[in-house]
């Protein structure tokens, strides 16, 4: 019995037993000398646990008494997780490396948030989910605050963590109202109690709470407070993990959540994720028109963008999850490549975050400024690009669950948000230099994640790379 | 071989308009005009050898792809190969062929173009570009692919007339003519939905069978019904009568002779002006079955022709007189279709488009002589500096005014043959009526007119700047060549296929490949008793709708008729002729101070005629002016107060107020984020228990 739950999660344990000896390693071997080939060792880990995952038997199996699901949904969002993660753990290593912030810890972290993730994404169970919650956020906090020397940097992971233990409070309540009121933690018997007729008040206030804790995490309005202060504070390399693999891990598990243990109520909890989607839109498109620096403009972009990809979650379909997932893997894509120029981004060996500097940057580095320039229009939505697609794919199903203001307002929000991505466009082709031009860096693995992303965002217009068959794979399991 | 004659000019504009960089100036150019070439080759060896008895029903289609496919929309791109077509292709490929050359010399120096700018190529591939079009409009098997090229030759048109596009008064040409063209398309369009509507196709084929059903078929529009042939057969001549500068519709012709001459020779007088004659005959089976829309036509066709003549008495331009021309001419042509002689509308298209591109050819040799000097009262004795283009543009008059041996019929240049057998026929059709005399008169003022031209440019003493008169000089021989050769046909085309175009019933129908009946014993004999003279039996048209390249109905005879009009009849036009050169000879060789005191005497009616008959002053009162006030309201009101006004409110005003307050709301502090949250799920949970879903 035992034998068969542990050969179910099988990765998990794969990915701590990797972490727990690169610990030893760091701790007893060359310590942060050694920090920039465990990088590599925990980047390759995760591509293997990655391939794995995709490669082992078929899906559908459950461990623990029904608390761990590996099935195509979860097995979906841990290939994103993963594979993003060690993207973004191998952009850091040069970066943090010349700036001497590059501690073995670092990528031990990642992988342990990775770990964290994998459990969320798989969770059958509310404590199963808490744990997988935890564990992330725990080593989230930690890495916000890598740079200790920096006021900002530990004000971020500062402030990130007492709001974090914020929202885990306000998701225990709801977890444990949830309890009171179906006296179960196991989500295939919520669903049971749940899914006849109209829910209980005490359910209903134990569902916003849970929805509340989440919300957090994906950082939608109005519990987003902490993400721009935290995107900026925390080091560039932090700050990009922040914005791809724990945002889609976090929209798994928010999915997972409602449609696994709340599939009878959808009625009941769409047009609160409703409101949060226009909300996040609104507020992501129009507070980022008054930033200057990049990281905090990313931050709200990234709220703007759960805002869309909440649109799938409100239509509570197939379809919506699958455009859901569409959403964020194509999300994820982007934003490894725009935060891999950003990365790129210095003068006399100093980051630089001033959209300013980008003035006239298409004269001096052509082919890196046609590439930006076509991933922040894939970011804006702009047709031909992919980030098109992710956008038509939520509105259609918006529109196919009968969500037509939520579309029609999201369409308007992304005019709106156009504006900023267009105006950074706009510097690098258009504007005017004023001698604080920004330099940049010539690390080819930045280069690489770069052109290659644009290049993503081009080409899989033909066919998405199939991503969308197995998204649509994953949400069949899902909902059904 | 169809598909070389449709393709070579298209590649010639391609090689040319985007290769020329690769290639080089000159031989960007040679390649067009070397394509077109090898095109007018080909089609005169598919006109020769073309045998409507060969192939079933006397046409047959070359394929090319499946063009469009959309419901019970079914449409190929193919090529519709019957004597229509060939004769369409001669006169196309020729003409455009022998510009091309043209334009080498006349286009060599411009002084619209500053130092070192390129516009050869891009003038080349243009024409290039405007003839594919026009093969495309000509060689259709059905009305989409004609539209198609309709509206191709008219984006050409635009392009070329606009071609200096630095002159404002191009420009405003360009746009006039684009404009009135979309009317007629308008009207053209129409015509094909309410055909599509009818007969669910838009295929020639499946047309022409649905004409005898048309016919008896009612059709409401604009509340009120009509008979669908004859409605789609006015719509239809709508879309004529803007191509071809019929009254109404004519305002841009003249207009576009700012232009360069060359174009003005292809489009404006050879090819794309009489797409609308081609149109008319093309849908020949229908007008048969629309005999109030065929008068209709045939009146407004002899208003032109008499209008346009008037007009062209008291211009100055050389080139607007012989635009002028062209509109009268081009009224002929419908006059003849209008009457139920396709045939002869076809004969007058082909001899014209000789006669009336050397016209303008040679016109254009004098410009580039005068140093594009075009008004006619600064030229003067200019036979002896420019002898070729002299005896050229003499051969074109005596074309277009119509010389000849009078009652035989061909004897002639090719004027005479096509035009007399133009005015004969419009006897025959209107029992001696309006449409017959406006003719005769248009030939008086045309002979005049032409004459006139001839004696101001080249007889005479030299006027206007002496130092012009003095540099005058003859035009380089890639200008002579197309002179000498359109030469010949302005002088044989008539009298070689004067049989095929107007001979006896039989030939026509032989040429053109539908059928003929011969009649019976007892009508012969009937027939000739009646007729003592007659020396031909009373044949009749028998072919289906569709067959070969025209269809004229059994029971219309007007080819036979005209054929035996009264003497005086077949004498008018030569008379008119020797009148309008006698009127010529007196006022501008015996005693040239006569126009300016006539002028003077006859103050309003010159005024008048001077000004075109007010159309231009009457559209721009009823049309453009209200038109543009109506544009201001909504540029001003509409779009800059409302529109750009709100976008702006929103854009500058409300998104920047909304952008302050997120920022004022990041405060930085733990405890108002805390609250935030707080007051998120507070509002949540009260609007769930209230208005959510819990009982």
């Amino acid at each position: 019995m035992v034998a068969a739950d542990l050969s179910v999660i099988l990765p998990e344990i794969l990915l701590s037993v990797f972490a727990m000896a690169a610990l030893l390693a760091g701790v007893y071997g060359g310590k942060d000398r050694w920090a920039p080939m465990l990088v590599w060792a925990a980047s390759a880990a995760m591509l293997l646990i990655a391939a794995f995952i995709g490669l082992r038997g078929a899906p559908g199996a459950v461990a623990f008494g029904g608390m761990f699901v590996d099935d195509a949904f979860s097995r979906f969002a841990k290939i994103v997780v993963l594979v993003s993660a060690a993207a973004v753990l191998a952009m850091s290593q040069d970066y943090m490396q010349r700036r001497g912030i590059l501690r073995f810890e670092y990528p031990i972290l990642i992988v342990l948030a990775a770990v964290g993730m994998m459990m969320m994404v798989s969770a059958g169970d509310l404590m199963a989910l808490y744990m997988g919650l935890e564990l992330q956020s725990l080593a989230l906090y930690v890495v916000a605050s890598l740079r200790r020397d920096s006021a900002k940097s530990t004000e971020a992971g500062l402030k990130y963590f007492v709001l974090g233990a914020l929202s885990s409070g306000l998701l225990l309540y709801g977890a444990s109202l949830v309890y009171g009121y179906t006296g179960t933690t196991l989500f295939s018997g919520i669903v049971q109690v749940a899914g006849q007729g109209d829910i209980s008040l005490g359910l209903l206030f134990g569902l916003v709470f849970v929805i509340a804790g989440l919300a957090f995490k994906v950082s939608a309005v109005p519990f987003h407070m902490w993400t721009p202060d935290v995107y900026e504070g925390a080091p560039t390399p932090v700050t990009a993990f922040f914005a791809t693999a724990p945002k889609v891990a976090a929209m798994a598990l928010f999915a997972r959540v409602l449609h696994d243990a709340f599939g009878g109520a959808v009625r009941d909890w769409s047009q609160v994720i409703a409101l949060l989607s226009v909300l996040s839109m609104f507020l992501g498109a129009i507070a980022a028109i008054g930033q200057t620096n990049i990281k905090r403009l990313m931050a709200y972009s990234s709220i703007a963008h759960m805002g869309y990809a909440l649109i799938g979650l409100a239509a509570g379909t197939a379809l919506g999850v699958q455009a859901l997932l569409v959403y964020m893997a194509i999300y994820v894509t982007m934003n490894v490549g725009t935060f891999a120029f950003i990365l790129m981004m210095e003068r006399d060996g100093q980051p630089v975050t001033d959209i300013n500097a980008l003035r006239m940057y298409s004269r001096r580095e052509p082919a890196r400024a046609l590439a930006m320039l076509i991933l922040l229009f894939s970011l804006a939505g702009v047709p031909p690009m992919l980030g098109f697609f992710a956008k038509l794919a939520v509105w259609q199903a918006g529109l196919d669950a009968g969500l037509v203001w939520l579309v029609v307002a999201s369409a308007v929000a992304s005019a709106i948000g156009a504006f900023y991505y267009l105006r950074i466009v706009f510097y690098m082709y258009f504007g005017e230099e004023d001698g604080d031009e920004v330099e940049t860096n010539t690390s080819p693995v930045l280069y690489a994640f770069l052109m290659g992303s644009a290049a993503i965002m081009v080409l899989g217009i033909a066919n998405m790379f199939g991503v969308d068959q197995a998204a649509a794979a994953a949400a069949a399991v899902l909902v059904n | 071989m169809e598909s070389i004659i449709l393709f070579a000019p298209l590649v010639g504009a391609l090689l040319c308009g985007f290769g020329w960089k690769i290639m080089g100036e000159t031989a960007a150019m040679w390649v067009a005009t070397g394509l077109l070439f090898l095109s007018a080759i080909l089609s005169w060896v598919v006109f020769l050898t073309f045998d409507p008895t060969a192939h079933a029903g006397g046409h047959y289609t070359v394929s090319i792809l499946r063009w469009i496919e959309s419901g019970t929309l079914s449409t190929d791109w193919a090529i519709r190969m019957d004597r229509l077509t060939a004769i369409m292709l001669i006169v196309i490929t020729t003409v455009s062929a022998l510009v091309h050359l043209y334009s080498f010399g006349y286009m060599a120096h411009d002084d619209n173009w500053r130092e070192g700018e390129v516009y050869r190529p891009r003038f080349f591939a243009y024409l290039s570009f405007f003839t594919f079009a026009m093969l495309m409009l000509v060689t259709a098997d059905n009305l989409v692919q004609m539209f198609f090229g309709w509206e191709g030759v008219g984006v050409a048109s635009y392009l070329l007339i606009g071609f200096y596009y630095r002159k404002p008064s191009a420009n405003a040409a360009a746009i006039k003519a684009f404009v009135v063209n979309r009317v007629g398309d308008f009207g053209f369009a129409l015509g094909i939905f309410a055909l599509f509507f009818l007969v669910d196709s838009v295929n020639f084929a499946d047309v022409f069978a649905a004409a005898s059903t048309l016919a008896e078929t009612q059709l409401t529009f604009l509340w009120t019904s009509w008979n669908a042939a004859e409605l789609i057969a006015f719509l239809l001549f709508i879309g004529a009568m803007g191509k071809s500068a019929q009254l109404i519709l004519h305002t841009w012709l003249p207009d576009a002779m700012e232009g360069p001459t060359p174009v003005s020779a292809l489009i404006h007088a050879a090819t794309m002006v009489t797409a609308g004659v081609f149109l008319v005959c093309r849908m020949s089976p229908i007008m048969e079955f629309a005999p109030h829309a065929t008068a209709f036509i045939t009146v407004l066709g002899a208003t032109t022709a008499f209008f346009a003549a008037t007009v062209g008495l008291v211009q100055t331009d050389i080139k607007r007189v012989i635009a002028y021309s062209t509109c009268s001419q081009l009224g002929y042509m419908f006059v003849a279709a209008g009457v139920g002689l396709y045939s002869v509308a076809m004969f007058h298209l082909f001899t014209h488009a000789f006669f009336k591109a050397m016209l303008f050819l040679g016109a254009g040799s004098v410009i580039h002589a005068m140093h594009h000097e075009q008004d006619m009262t600064n030229y003067g004795g200019l036979r002896k500096k420019i002898p070729y283009t002299f005896w050229a543009m003499m051969i074109g008059t005596l074309a277009i005014t119509g010389v000849g041996i009078p009652l035989t019929g061909w004897i002639g240049f090719a004027g005479f043959a096509s035009k007399d057998a133009v005015i004969e026929g419009a006897y025959a059709g209107t029992q001696g009526g309006y449409a017959f005399w406006l003719l005769v008169i248009a030939a008086l003022f045309t002979s005049f007119y032409s004459w006139r031209l001839m004696f101001l440019t080249f007889f005479g003493e030299a006027r206007g700047d002496r130092h012009t008169h003095e540099h005058a000089h003859e035009s380089p021989m890639t200008m002579l060549i197309p002179l000498g050769v359109l030469a010949l046909g302005a002088t044989f085309a008539g009298a070689i296929w004067y049989s095929s175009f107007f001979g006896k019933t039989n030939e026509v129908a032989k040429f053109f490949g539908t059928h003929y009946a011969t009649p019976g014993t007892e009508e012969a004999a009937a027939f000739a008793a009646a007729n003592p003279k007659a020396s031909e039996l009373k044949y009749a048209f028998d072919g289906a709708p569709g067959e070969g390249g025209i269809y004229v109905a059994p029971d219309n005879h007007i080819l036979h008729e005209a054929h035996y009009v009264p003497t005086w009849v077949k004498l008018s036009p030569f008379v008119a002729m020797l009148l309008g050169l006698g009127i010529a000879i007196w006022f501008y060789l015996i005693n040239p101070s006569l126009p300016g005191r006539l002028a003077e005497n006859q103050r309003p009616l010159y005024l008048f005629l001077k000004n075109k008959w007010y159309f231009d002053e009457l559209y721009d009162a009823i049309f453009v002016k209200p038109a543009i006030g109506i544009g201001r309201v909504f540029w001003r009101k509409g779009d800059g107060n409302v529109i750009d006004g709100a976008i702006n409110g929103v854009a500058m005003g409300i998104v920047p107020f909304f952008t302050r307050l997120a920022g004022r709301a990041q405060s930085g502090y733990i405890f108002t984020y805390a609250f935030w949250m707080v007051v998120g799920i507070a509002v949540l949970i009260t609007w769930m228990s209230i208005g959510g879903g819990a009982e």
